[in-house]
């Protein structure tokens, strides 16, 4: 590890917004597929896949669910493809305060896809499984990747402060400090 | 705990403007499983046969069966049920999409809606919590559009929405209830606008539960591919821009002309592209993996999605092209009309116009071009304005208004109901039975398990008969035998009627797709599901023991319960023929036959009652009680038909 990089496997479900038909498979299979028992139930409100659709605008756009985050977007993109809209929340996985997406219904906890990597992990997560049509496609690449350096404590301590207060707050305080002391 | 089912019904009264949230017997998913057959049960407890449909005491009943919001792909269609204006007998339609299952997410099987809201309302389903909400900003406003503003005004993008468009507010007869990508056609729209409901609104977030989940995941997960593999599903003909099929033996016009040999190359050509230009994807239903609905933007026009040969229904009937029809579909979907009623009342009245029945004072500045008049005919029905106040009761009912010889050119209409545009050569012995005896008003609800047509070369078919899963071992024998152009016998045309409308019977109980299922074994005889494998999937889903032949008697006891909501409300073996011209060579006296015959295999009198021998075998007894306290059927012989005959005669 000379140079400071590995070869790891990368895991991607392609998604072509073309191809998909709006059935919502990929949402009931992800559901059933890590309900406690496995299978034993069904609800595309806890699928860690959803399709966000606007029927009348022809937008499709499957999303998968991201890391938590405490707050919003300070704003947000609005794109225009082939002529249609899309909000930057179409195709945004982030379980944040904005909206019902990704969030366990009874108790709102977020919810994160794991690629289907239980014991025993599945050769393809099950949302590709279902989908015949390939709007979801799944493919290992390798890559190049750098090896990550240990995090040091002062690092993970200012993770714990940006959590609780906001990242802008702790960098606003870090510029007023440095100025300060310029000052 | 209840598997499969949520075991609980929403009861809506509009006049009180109360909602109840209702447990459900389990006992009566065992009896008749659910969707239209336990909607059924409660329209024969609860709507008595003197309730005229418009009054407030009519039900309007969404079901959506066991099979809905669980894993079994291509199970989403909610059931419809009511009772129709147009017939005065049971109105029953069925949509996909995605309402159902969100009805069962909220913790719902059934929606029940009673009384008549003051003024025009519409309900909000979030789970536990239900409310009527005025509606009167989203007057007038089209079907699609109102799903959008409610979900809008909800702040709920996830909600899903059926709403009814202006025919629907206007009472018309043609109305639909539109969702998503899906309509609920045959007139159930009537009733709703009856009710003054413009849209429910419902967002579930709820788990449904199986009894066996490992087992039936196990069935479910090969069948996507199988099901997109699968050539014989799904909608087969809408995939085709090859049209010859359709305009060849479908008539043009009001029902009247077929154009044989009008298709060609060129055509072709010109009509893909049609609707290469016009279509923005091909979109499916709920967790199914056929892509049977066309995402469709006309210029100028709302998005809108086209499904089944409706794509055709305005253009034949205007004898116009099919950019025609994908323009004036746009305008129809947002007023909430069936595609396939409407353009024969258009036809019908451009007829009585040019044959004078109907004149310049009743149609004032009527255009000359056929398609011109159609957009001025589809404004004055939705606001029933001038005849068009006739025209919205549908050809039957318009034609006895309109009068002045009028009835002479309704000629296309079953038990009053418009029937498809098709006119044919020789009377079909199957299919004469179909037409004849069905509750369901359409032949497409009725045919579809055994074959159109025989396979000409013998080899062939009995290669066809070796794999052919799906049928009754009787109907093998029998399609080996069926050499082309001949007749089925009488015995095996009388089970392939039996057959065919009991496939729908399950589908219409579990919720399950008919182009899955029920309506696509007639070409190919692929079709995913089937007497066969269906059992396991519902066994596996509810907990409940199913195997073929219970199954066959499910579907059997809601045949007879819905056969008997009609015969009490009048329906008699008079009333059960199909259109008079529908066949050009008809047969009178081996029609009789069948017709006897058939009804004998139901165990039905000769006047088409279920007999009390045949309705309590099947736990009827409580409608062979009604029956016999009504006089329908007489105690000792199994039935009176002269007496009930009488009484029709008295009713009319």
């Amino acid at each position: 590890m000379t140079d400071g990089s590995e070869k790891r496997i990368v895991k991607q479900i392609k998604v072509d917004l073309d191809k998909c038909i709006g059935c919502r498979a990929c949402e009931i299979a992800c559901s059933a597929f890590h309900a406690t028992p496995k299978y034993s139930s069904t609800n595309p409100a806890r699928s860690r896949i959803r399709v966000v659709i606007d029927e009348l605008n022809d937008c499709y756009v499957p999303i998968r669910a991201g890391d938590y985050t405490p707050a919003e977007c300070t704003g947000r993109h609005t794109y225009t493809i082939e002529g249609k809209q899309y909000s930057q929340c179409s195709f945004c996985g982030v379980s944040c305060p904005s909206r019902d997406l990704f969030k366990e219904p009874d108790s709102g906890l977020p919810l994160k896809c794991d690629m289907c990597e239980n014991e025993p992990p599945l050769e393809e997560p099950m949302c590709v499984q279902v989908c015949p049509h390939d709007a979801l496609t799944y493919e290992e690449t390798e890559e190049e990747a750098k090896q990550e350096e240990p995090r040091e404590e002062m690092e993970i301590g200012l993770e714990t402060l940006a959590k609780r207060y906001g990242l802008k707050k702790v960098m606003d305080a870090i510029a007023r400090m440095s100025r300060e002391k310029k000052g | 705990m209840r598997y499969a089912e949520t075991g609980f019904n929403l009861e809506i009264d509009l006049s009180r403007g109360s909602v109840e949230r209702v447990a459900t017997d389990p006992e009566l998913t065992e009896l008749y499983l659910g969707g239209q057959g336990t909607a059924a049960k409660i329209l024969w407890d609860r709507v008595p046969p003197e309730v005229e449909p418009f009054s407030p005491d009519n039900l309007l009943i969404f079901s959506a069966g066991p099979l809905i919001s669980t894993a079994v792909p291509g199970a989403n269609r909610t059931s419809v049920d009511t009772f129709s204006p147009q017939t005065n007998f049971y109105s029953h339609s069925l949509f996909g999409g995605f309402f159902g299952p969100e009805l069962k997410h909220a913790g719902y099987d059934k929606i029940v809606i009673r009384g008549k809201a003051p003024n025009l309302v519409y309900l909000w389903i979030n789970n536990d919590k239900v409310e009527i909400r005025d509606a009167s900003h989203l007057h007038g406003k089209g079907a699609l559009e109102t799903g959008t503003l409610i979900k809008e005004e909800l702040k709920q993008s996830d909600a899903q929405v059926a709403a009814i468009g202006l025919a629907g507010e206007n009472r018309v007869y043609m109305a639909t209830i539109e969702h998503a990508n899906a309509s609920a056609s045959r007139g159930v729209g009537v009733i709703m606008g009856d009710k003054k409901l413009k849209a429910i609104a419902v967002r579930g977030t709820k788990d449904i539960h199986v009894a066996r989940p490992l087992e039936l995941f196990e069935l479910c997960n090969p069948m996507y591919q199988a099901i997109y593999d699968n050539p014989h599903c799904g909608d087969v003909f809408l995939h085709e821009d090859d049209e010859e099929w359709h305009v060849n033996n479908f008539a043009w016009g009001n029902a009247r002309e077929r154009k044989k040999g009008w298709w060609n190359k060129e055509i072709e050509e010109r009509w893909t592209k049609i609707s290469d230009d016009v279509r923005l994807r091909w979109t499916g239903c709920y967790n199914c993996p056929k892509d049977c609905h066309q995402a469709i933007k006309y210029p100028g026009r709302q998005t809108y999605f086209q499904k089944c040969y409706s794509k055709l229904t305005y253009c034949m009937a205007a004898y116009k092209e099919l950019d025609f029809n994908y323009d004036i579909l746009g305008l129809t979907q947002e007023y909430g009309l069936d595609g396939y009623s409407t353009p024969q009342v258009l036809a019908f009245a451009i007829e009585l116009y040019e044959a004078g029945i109907l004149a310049d004072k009743d149609l004032p500045e009527f255009p000359s071009d056929s398609g011109e008049r159609f957009f001025y005919l589809v404004e004055k029905i939705v606001r029933r304005e001038g005849v068009g106040d006739a025209l919205a009761n549908g050809v039957y009912h318009a034609a006895r208004q309109i009068g002045k010889g009028a009835e002479e050119y309704d000629h296309n209409s079953m038990k009053k109901f418009e029937q498809l545009p098709l006119k044919l050569k020789m009377v079909n012995y199957p299919y004469f039975l179909m037409y004849s005896t069905s509750e369901k008003m359409t032949i497409t609800q009725t045919e579809g398990s055994y074959p159109q047509i025989p396979i000409a070369d013998k080899k062939e078919r009995e290669a066809f008969v070796k794999n052919w899963d799906a049928a009754p071992e009787r109907f093998k024998k029998w399609y080996l035998e069926w050499e082309p152009r001949s007749h089925p016998s009488i015995e095996a045309s009388v089970h392939i009627c039996d057959w065919n409308e009991t496939m729908h019977y399950v589908d219409d109980a579990i919720g399950t797709c008919a182009f899955l299922s029920s309506f696509r074994g007639q070409f190919g005889g692929r079709p995913p599901y089937h007497l066969y494998n269906l059992p396991d999937f519902i066994s596996h889903a509810t907990g409940m023991d199913m195997d073929p032949d219970k199954l066959w008697e499910i579907a059997a006891r809601n045949r007879n319960l819905i056969r008997a909501l009609n015969i009490r409300r009048g329906l008699r073996r008079a009333d059960e023929k199909p259109p008079e011209d529908h066949w050009q060579i008809r047969e009178p006296e081996m029609e009789a036959k069948l017709l006897d015959a058939y009804y004998e295999h139901k165990g039905w009198n000769n006047d088409g009652i279920p007999t009390k021998e045949t309705l309590d075998k099947l736990g009827l007894d409580y409608v062979s009680a009604d029956f016999l306290q009504r006089g329908i059927l007489t105690d000792g012989e199994s039935a009176s038909p002269k007496k009930a005959s009488a009484k029709k005669k008295k009713k009319k």
